[in-house]
């Protein structure tokens, strides 16, 4: 059906949204700043409820800065991902951007592309304040198996963002708001600044099937305990199999999303 | 010889929520939770084709169909019912296609308005796979024959006025060399000055490399001088299509001469006359 494709051909397509995307932000700098700020106060916040006043407890400080700081880059992927049409419809450029002879793998894959560039940048901003801080022992930490698991739970939020991103093309109104609430749904159940096992037995259920959960257990893992890449390996596996899941099925999702708009009129801004 | 557009029967109904007129509490819950939808048939089976090199206008009063009949062919909207090919190319089995032949004007200059004239330019040249000079290049010309200054390429586009907006917005459409151009009321608002530019503009385009172009408009002037024929939509149906002289001839009596105005007042004039929506049955 699709003729082959010219990946570097597309990749560079995909990059017309990363451009667009960083000078939007160049433009409105000051509400970046703003929000960086923002998001630094909010995680030393989160780090000081670590520390005890004797000064102990700096390892319950590294618990919530690893939690706070991969919930900070996978929400902003999600976020960014969820978030792309509604404002593009917004704006009103939405029937422009689509209607370009361009392939939607291609534009969703640069918008992941600037959201998780834009998200690491982001983290990397607020782990140097935290690290300037507070006084953090890495020293055991295996940061290439961090790495890796922040890299396959990408996959799944950028999935699950794909099908975020298709509700505003199915209810303008309603659809971003319905983002927002199973964004906050992950972040109550999937143990971010506490264990899972603290929740009442239904939320643990549920954190079963937030692909969070995963992340957040194999990363402490790794980054606290120092544990290697064949220790968590079945939480890898899982993060693995449900990003493998999760993006065709956004893309599909998104595509029928994309159907569904163009034959009920919903592209439009209004109406 | 082929037709650059061609549209066979084509429809588009769409489904809007309905008030109920209703005093009771109760209905009017029960008209929330599974509210009323009603039909409006926005495109009603149209069939026309545009030759290559034409400008074909589209005349008509506020939600006759015009711009809906242009997100059709545009690939925004998919068809209820048949068919729409440009160049040869169906606009719903073949979009890919499509989309490489085609540009669109709206008649609100769409942009992010916190980026310059040149960056939005930018985002839609990368959109297309435009090369990254050569389109710079074509951008500052179109721009410069639209009569923009360049110094303010680099403001943000809500700094600049509507005219402004629009005259990039056709820069935009035209950067990608369409072969159809479509065009939903790129002038309105503008002043008389920048309307004659971005006519003049068409045109010049038109002459230059043969673009097809579909333009709607509410300004009857601007159709009589630059369509070749002209169709006029009423409730989503043509009710007359002919070159402007052929329009105003169907209305002309004993040889006296006629404006396309009065065409289309005496054209629609009579449909929503006879649909009687006012309520001491005046026409508007
Ligand atoms: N996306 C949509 N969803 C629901 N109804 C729509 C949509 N777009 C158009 N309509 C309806 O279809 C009809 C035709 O609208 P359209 O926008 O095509 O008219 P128009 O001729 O372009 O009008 P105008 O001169 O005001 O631009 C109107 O009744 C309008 O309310
Ligand atoms: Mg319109």
């Amino acid at each position: 059906m699709a003729p082959m494709l010219d990946f570097n051909r597309e990749l560079r397509r995909s990059y017309a949204l990363v451009e667009r995307n960083f000078n939007l932000i160049k433009r409105y700098l000051g509400w970046e700043v703003v929000f960086m700020v923002y998001t630094v106060v909010n995680t030393l916040t989160i780090a000081f409820i670590g520390l005890s006043p004797d000064g102990s407890g700096q390892d319950r400080v590294l618990y919530l800065v690893v939690g706070a700081l991969l919930w900070g880059f996978l929400s902003v992927l999600f976020h960014e991902v969820a978030e792309s049409v509604q404002w593009e419809r917004w704006e009103g450029t939405i029937e422009y951007s689509f209607m370009a002879p361009m392939r939607r793998f291609t534009y969703l894959g640069g918008v992941c592309l600037f959201a998780a560039a834009y998200g690491a940048i982001r983290t990397v901003i607020v782990m140097c304040a935290v690290v300037g801080i507070f006084d953090l022992d890495l020293g055991s930490a295996n940061l290439l198996a961090g790495l890796i698991v922040l890299l396959l739970s990408s996959l799944s939020f950028i999935g699950v963002g794909l099908m975020a991103a298709t509700l505003p093309l199915m209810s303008p109104e309603k659809g971003s708001q319905a983002a927002h609430i199973l964004e906050a749904a992950i972040l109550l159940v999937s143990g971010v600044y506490y264990d899972v096992s603290v929740l009442p037995v239904w939320m643990q259920r549920l954190s079963k099937i937030s692909p969070a959960t995963y992340t957040l257990r194999a990363a402490r893992a790794a980054l606290l305990d120092g544990a290697s890449l064949f220790d968590i390996r079945s939480d890898l596996l899982v993060l693995l199999a449900t990003g493998a899941i999760l993006i065709p099925l956004g893309l599909l999702v998104f595509n029928q999303g994309e159907l569904y708009a163009m034959r009920t009129g919903k592209l439009k801004r209004s109406g | 010889m082929q037709s650059a557009l061609e549209c066979c029967d084509a429809r588009k109904v769409f489904y809007v929520k309905r008030e109920r007129k209703s005093t009771s509490m109760l209905t009017r819950l029960f008209a929330k939770v599974i509210p009323k939808y009603e039909p409006v048939e926005a495109v009603d089976r149209l069939t026309f084709h545009v030759k290559p090199g034409e400008i074909f206008g589209i005349l008509g009063p506020n939600g006759s169909g015009k711009s809906t009949l242009i997100r059709l062919i545009s690939t925004l909207l998919l068809p209820d019912a048949g068919c729409i090919t440009v160049f040869g190319h169906d606009v719903v089995k073949e979009r890919y296609q499509v989309r490489k032949l085609i540009n669109r004007v709206s008649v609100d200059a769409a942009f992010f308005k916190g980026l310059s004239a040149m960056e939005n330019l930018s985002y839609a040249a990368r959109l297309y796979g435009l090369e990254g000079g050569a389109w710079q290049t074509t951008a500052t010309d179109i721009l410069c024959r639209l009569g923009l200054e360049s110094d303010k390429l680099h403001e943000p586009l809500e700094d600049l006025s509507r005219g402004m907006q629009q005259k990039i917005a056709v820069a935009r459409a035209l950067l990608t060399r369409p072969l159809l151009l479509l065009l939903d009321e790129p002038t309105t608002g503008l002043d008389p000055v920048s309307k004659r530019d971005v006519q003049d503009f068409v045109l010049e385009e038109r002459e230059r490399r043969g673009t097809t172009v579909v333009l709607t408009t509410h300004d009857m002037q601007e159709a009589d001088r630059l369509c070749d024929r002209i169709a006029v939509i009423d409730h989503g149906k043509f009710v007359a299509l002919d070159t402007p002289e052929g329009l105003k001839s169907l209305i002309s009596t004993n040889g006296e001469s006629v404006t396309l105005e009065e065409v289309f007042f005496s054209l629609t004039g009579k449909t929503l006359r006879s649909s009687g929506r006012c309520e001491n049955g005046n026409a508007v």
